[in-house]
């Protein structure tokens, strides 16, 4: 591969000439502005008012009706002895451990493969597919095929004298089930995602490895792993976020049964708020989940470095 | 990047109250303000209850033509939370179908209308005993009228009892009790089949092939258990609560009802019943048109649905006499409320009045889908039955004969089936002994202190 070096300008020391600051200027604010305020809006009335909003009706006692009653810190004192709010955390850590290990192990590998092995767009499209099938569809569907009495998949482990695994309706099965479910859903997407982050690593370090003659593996390791970092870092940020908040997949499903097996964070907010009436203590929930959220987001691009690059 | 996990975390929060936003907009688009006329919105969650009911409101609008009925159906899941949300917007219909479960909690917080101003005084009367009653408020305030009542029978397969060789007659005459399960618990027993063509009460069973189950079974029951348990529990002299309607204080903690859990669950660790877990995205009534279970305990709303199953022949029997020398079945009604916030009481009025008049029940009662609340509805059903092929007897026996008894009505009837639901999940898989139900108990009645 020939590589055109191109005649860098020489660098001349930048210097802003200071012409006509005042006025030009405020004129240029004023139109940022005017391209700022339609999604700003967006942001005040859909992001901003409802998370002060909700932040503040985690500190009342709140039921649809009437108005909040402010009550301090009571839903959170009431929350940390909640049992099935621990339960909840619980449930919904295995469910992410679950999903993202199996779900960022498996992207991993298809989309070094497709990298390695493939070029046609077919087969890097076709990953994507389950990815564009709705969620609830999805989780239909293999609600159905993964049925004890009647689902194709306990049949076909029938033909091989396995018998019947209650895949949604056993205590240990249902989050394993439930997160397979969704890693099947995302893996494709997750895939694309690193896929795009090794096209940045330039051929020209491969060419180096396989002239130095390094394996296929020593190559995975010591040159795709490092350089691809900073967006296993973004992927992993999003997933581990959108893996938290796990709620559809249940909801049709187990609706956090059987007894608390399936009670995720997301779905005892919605229980909390909407099947009894309690918006505040949902709320507090809601805060609770935020906090976690964020400081898991910053743990996560701190320890891994997800702002720098090794590619320098 | 960074922006993109703000507004995902974010979304975790405003998910919820986002959606109270989204119903805040908009108002009723039927116009009509005071006494003119106009469009009453009216919801129900039974879509085989629709076809009746669109009969009432097109009599209705005959009859006034100024106000005509938008009938809306929702199911189940959604209609409640669709209707609490709407009550709190204003988009609520003005007219719904309201459950016993459900009413306390919207009477408290004043969402609905009391029927003493919207419709006057109505001659309760006319309606099947105890069932006008149990809309009456804490307050002394009506909030509902009757519009029709359910009680439990046993639905079974008469090819099954035939080679079982158990006669009709003795199907309608089982007898239970909660040490050994009384004549119920051998015909279960008899009509369970195992892989191999075994019976429940043949030696060399197997209890962990079962090609037919006796019994179905629907789930765990929760609180109230309508059709799972509360059919024989309540026959030993248990009752749910200290006093109906309005208890305070629950009852799950009374030997008499986890001696009857007991034997319920025993049902499963014999083969004779399907294990919790089979149940999850099953349909029992399903499973049984399929072939799979010989009996099915299930309410009369659900007679359509189990006369319709092709190829099988039904049989329906009472559900059996207990220790107390009787029978015993849940007595549940519906009745229609009118939303506190319409802007059409004097229609809305109407409607409801007409909806717990002989003229719109004895409608529905010819369209053979429920028993209506008044007499002479409940006799079109009847004929509207037979004229089906079924024999509704079984199900009406229990109010001929008075023993049933009324669906527990108290406060926090969403957090007791919160607590409950878990709790008689977890005895029915076995994690747990019908003794955790006493603790179960606790917590529910620490929610009336």
């Amino acid at each position: 591969m020939a590589t055109t070096i191109a005649p860098v300008p020489p660098r001349t020391g930048r210097r802003v000439p200071r012409i006509a600051l005042g006025k030009q200027s405020r004129s240029d604010t004023f139109t940022a502005w005017l391209f700022i305020a339609p999604a700003a809006l967006g942001f005040a009335v859909f992001f901003l008012y409802p998370t002060l909003r909700g932040i503040y009706l985690s500190f009342t006692e709140y039921s649809l009706f009437g108005a909040p009653q402010f009550v301090g810190l009571d839903n959170f004192a009431a929350i940390a002895d909640d049992a099935l709010f621990w339960n909840s955390m619980k449930v919904t850590l295995w469910y992410v451990v679950l999903n993202i290990g199996f779900q960022t192990t498996i992207a991993l590998g298809l989309a070094v493969l497709m990298h390695r092995l493939t070029k046609s767009g077919i087969i890097r499209g076709s990953i994507l597919l389950p990815f564009l099938v709705a969620n609830v569809i999805v989780a239909l569907v293999w609600f159905w095929m993964l049925d004890y009495q009647i689902g194709i998949v306990n049949t076909m482990l029938g033909w091989v004298g396995i018998d019947p695994v209650a895949f949604f309706g056993s205590e240990n099965w249902a989050i394993p089930t439930i997160a397979f479910v969704n890693v099947w859903r995302h893996m494709g997407y997750t895939a694309l995602l690193i896929f795009a982050g090794l096209q940045t690593i330039p051929t020209t370090v491969y060419e180096a490895a396989a002239v130095d003659g390094a394996t296929e593996v020593q190559t995975f390791r010591k040159i795709t792993l490092p350089l691809l970092r900073p967006v296993l870092v973004l992927v992993l940020i999003i997933t581990v976020t959108g893996s938290f908040q796990v709620f559809d997949t249940v909801a049709v499903t187990t609706k956090g049964g059987p007894i608390n097996a399936t009670r995720v964070i997301q779905v005892y907010i919605v229980e909390r708020a909407f099947g009894r009436s309690d918006f505040g203590y949902a709320a507090a929930l809601s805060v609770i989940l935020f906090i976690i959220l964020a400081v898991v987001a910053y743990a996560q691009n701190k320890w891994l470095r997800g702002g720098e690059s090794d590619l320098a | 990047m960074k922006s993109k996990t703000v507004r995902a975390m974010a979304l975790a929060v405003t998910i919820p109250l986002g959606l109270t936003l989204s119903a805040c907009a908009g108002d009723d688009a039927g116009g009509g303000g005071g006494s003119a006329g106009g469009t009453i919105d009216y919801w129900l969650w039974d879509s085989n209850q629709q076809p009746a009911y669109q009969k009432c409101a097109d009599a209705f609008t005959a009859a006034n033509p100024a106000w005509k009925v938008k009938i809306t159906q929702r199911g189940w899941d959604d209609y409640w939370s669709t209707l609490t949300t709407g009550f709190q917007s204003g988009t609520a219909p003005d007219v719904f179908t309201d459950h016993l479960s459900k009413y306390p909690e919207f009477a408290k917080n004043k969402v609905l209308m009391s029927l003493d101003d919207a419709v006057g005084k109505v001659d309760t009367s006319i309606y099947a005993p105890g069932l006008a009653d149990l809309w009456v408020g804490q307050d002394g305030k009506r909030y509902g009228l009757p519009k029709d009542w359910d009680t439990v029978a046993l639905f079974y397969n008469k090819e099954m009892t035939a080679a079982a060789k158990i006669s009709d007659d003795e199907m309608a005459n089982l007898t239970w009790n909660p040490t050994d399960g009384g004549t119920y618990e051998k015909a279960i027993a008899k009509l369970t089949v195992d892989k191999n063509g075994k019976h429940g009460d043949e030696a060399g069973f197997d209890k962990n092939n079962i090609a037919v189950y006796g019994l179905g079974l629907p789930g765990s029951g929760a609180g109230n258990g309508q059709t799972e348990w509360g059919y024989f529990a309540a026959t030993t002299g248990w009752q749910y609560t200290n006093k109906n309607p309005w208890g305070t204080q629950y009852k799950y903690d009374d030997p008499r009802f986890q001696q009857s859990i007991a034997w319920w669950k025993g049902l499963i660790d014999k083969g004779y019943m399907p294990p919790l877990k089979a149940t999850v995205g099953a349909s029992m009534n399903d499973n049984f048109g399929a072939k799979k279970s010989a009996i099915n305990a299930n309410g009369s709303w659900m007679i359509g649905s189990y006369a319709a199953y092709k190829g099988l022949k039904l049989g329906i029997a009472p559900t059996p006499v207990g220790p107390s020398g009787k029978r015993a079945s849940m007595f549940n009604g519906l009745a229609d409320s009118i939303f506190a916030g319409t802007k059409k009481k004097e229609g809305a009025g109407k409607w409801v009045k007409f909806l717990a008049s002989a003229d719109c029940q004895n409608i529905v009662g010819q369209e053979g889908v429920v028993f209506p609340a008044i007499d002479s509805g409940v006799e079109a059903a009847k004929a509207a039955f037979k004229a089906k092929g079924v024999d509704v007897t079984p199900f009406t026996i229990q109010v001929d004969e008075k023993t049933t008894f009324l669906f527990p009505i108290t406060d926090n009837a969403a957090d007791v089936n919160a607590i409950m639901q878990p709790a008689m999940d977890a005895v029915l898989q076995g994690k747990s002994d019908v003794s955790s139900l006493t603790k179960a108990n606790e917590q529910v009645n620490a929610l009336f202190k």
